[in-house]
């Protein structure tokens, strides 16, 4: 393993972070408060709590996979794309790194980029609400496996995108109504049965469900399935990946 | 002396189906400097990342100190060191961690001795905390040299080093150069100046189409580029070559009155002084007078020219 270059990557991508740590956080921050002043005080109001939890305090996990899946995405597609578009990738592919120490470099950064935001997330939603976590290390189980895994999603973004533009279509058109319809800001059980049914069909849902139920042991689906969810996205993302690179295809001419 | 580097019968298509590399063969010695000449969009940049990996070749072998470079990568990489000929860097990181960040890249401990070492050779030490943007195109190309140079690869590829840099700053590339080749460090550069391959060079190649055309000493290469044209514009038309004459291997245009003599200015004497001579003595009035020095662009159609020839009487 050539662990001075996976940890060069590494550094490299934490470094730009560090550079624009103020945007980095900022966003999250302000976009976590927003959702507590519209969802929490607005919608709060009318429903005051689900499955016996308040709600302010039940819409804080949906919220920190939402921040987790945007910004693994966008952090992994945008780092990868970045060296590809200005062409500055040309030293990776000369240096004697293997096409998974590449992406641990990369995803690594992006996940951990993510899991810092992730926590500044859950600070930001005390100052707000109450928030208990019933199972830490679930929690965080759930957590790092989501970066990691929504990282690597981002990573093959990165590999196939176009262009600036073409970063930002998936994580648009799909990513951000799959959370959002995947009860983040309530619980399935509030919706007439076929879209109960449909909503299923949701594998965020899944993400979110099990991810609320470290907090509050409260669930949607079992957490088994929430597990076998997230471990399935992990596993097809990594086979994409090794099927792209066994074939050179995409990065090299 | 040996080979450091062995490509066999690389032929490389890209997604477009253009051909930019058929049937590449060439072998590096190593401790040399070589120069590899060619027009515009002849493949030697294609050529160059092939073997750094930079891009896939379709079919033959690249070995470097004879071991394969797509099977061996790991090995024969950390021994190699690319400078692009694009100045592709990253404008908001610091000259300092850039130069960091590609020794990390090549697998080797840091060594911020080293890499100070590198970057007052090049004398970059005074930039080394400014961003990459903040500096001239000049200074960003001296960055990718130190880069491919932070790893201390044993073999060097140089496309284009010289390309949008001063006259002055060439002069001390052209050392740097020649330090780092004593220094025992295999080095392939691609150029358009001659100079530069004379200068530095020990062979080169002329590569066209996606065909290396020649590989020679460059001494034998200098000979053939130091041929000058003498035009010699007369009032009359020559009528009959005899006598005096036709020692001399001119030749005339459709009218007769422009003479084109041909030779070689790395010879010890030149015959133009007895042509001037002859041709007064037959009574010529001499209009004009120029000569043309053949440009490299020339010498490579010309060398295509004679390429094709050969291939056509075999
Ligand atoms: N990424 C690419 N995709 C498709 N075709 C390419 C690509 N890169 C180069 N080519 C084509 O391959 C051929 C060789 O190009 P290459 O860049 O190797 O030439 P070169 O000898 O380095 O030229 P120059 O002196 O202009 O740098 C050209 O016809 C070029 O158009
Ligand atoms: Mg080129």
């Amino acid at each position: 393993m050539n662990w001075y270059g996976i940890k060069a990557i590494y550094i490299h991508e934490m470094e730009r972070f560090r550079r624009t740590l103020f945007q980095s956080l900022a966003s999250p921050i302000i976009t976590t408060s927003l959702y507590f002043v519209v969802f929490g005080s607005a919608i709060g109001s009318r429903i005051t709590e689900i499955d016996g939890i308040n709600y302010g305090s039940y819409i804080v996990p949906g919220m920190i996979m939402l921040t987790i899946l945007t910004q693994s995405i966008s952090n992994a597609s945008f780092a990868f794309y970045f060296p590809r578009f200005t062409n500055t990738i040309y030293e990776i592919l000369a240096a004697p790194l293997s096409s998974f120490e590449i992406v641990l470099g990369f995803v690594g950064a992006a996940a951990s980029k993510s899991l810092i935001i992730g926590c500044v997330i859950i600070l930001t939603a005390n100052f707000f609400v109450d928030v208990r976590i019933d199972h830490p290390l679930l929690m965080m189980f759930f957590l790092i496996l989501t970066s990691i895994t929504f990282a690597l999603f981002g990573f093959i973004i990165g590999m196939y995108a176009e262009g600036f533009e073409g970063l930002q279509i998936i994580p648009i058109l799909i990513i951000t109504p799959l959370v959002f319809l995947g009860g983040s800001f309530y619980s399935i059980n509030m919706l007439p049965e076929f879209w109960q049914k449909i909503s299923l069909l949701n594998p965020v849902l899944y993400l979110i469900s099990g991810f609320r139920y470290s907090f509050y042991e409260v669930s949607d689906v079992s957490l088994l399935t929430s597990t076998l969810t997230i471990l399935t996205i992990l596993i097809g993302c990594i086979i994409f990946i090794t099927y792209t690179f066994s074939k050179g295809y995409r990065i090299k001419d | 002396m040996k080979n450091i580097l062995e490509i066999n019968n690389v032929t490389k298509f890209y997604k477009n189906s253009v051909k930019a590399l058929e049937n590449v063969n060439l072998n590096i010695k190593e401790g040399e400097i070589f120069a590899l000449l060619g027009p515009n969009g002849a493949g030697k940049s294609t050529l160059i990342n092939s073997i750094c990996g930079i891009v896939n070749f379709n079919t033959g072998t690249i070995k470097i100190n004879n071991m394969d470079i797509v099977k061996n990568y790991r090995t024969t990489r950390k021994i190699t060191g690319i400078v692009p000929q694009e100045l592709n860097l990253e404008s908001f990181e610091t000259v300092w961690n850039n130069v960091n960040y590609s020794r990390g890249l090549f697998g080797k401990k840091p060594d911020h001795n080293y890499i100070e070492k590198l970057l007052k050779q090049l004398s970059l030490w005074d930039k080394k905390d400014n961003k990459i943007k903040e500096l001239s195109g000049g200074m960003k190309r001296r960055v990718l040299i130190a880069k491919a140079l932070s790893h201390q690869p044993k073999l060097l590829f140089l496309d284009e080093p010289t390309a949008s840099v001063d006259v002055e700053l060439r002069k001390d590339m052209w050392d740097v150069v020649k330090k780092l080749n004593k220094d025992g460090v295999t080095i392939i550069l691609t150029t358009h100046y001659i100079e530069e391959a004379e200068e530095l060079s020990d062979r080169v190649a002329v590569i066209n189409d996606g065909k290396i055309i020649l590989v020679d000493e460059k001494d034998k290469l200098i000979k053939k580029l130091g041929e000058k044209t003498i035009k010699i514009e007369l009032f009359e038309s020559v009528k009959k070559i005899n006598g005096n004459l036709s020692k001399y291997n001119f030749t005339l245009d459709q009218t007769n009155k422009i003479i084109s003599h041909t030779y070689n200015l790395n010879s010890n004497t030149t015959d133009i002084t007895e042509l001037l001579n002859d041709l007064k003595k037959d009574g010529y009035k001499i209009k004009d007078i120029n000569t043309e020095q053949s440009s490299l662009e020339e010498i490579f159609i010309k060398l295509i020219q004679e390429n094709n020839n050969e291939l056509v009487r075999n």
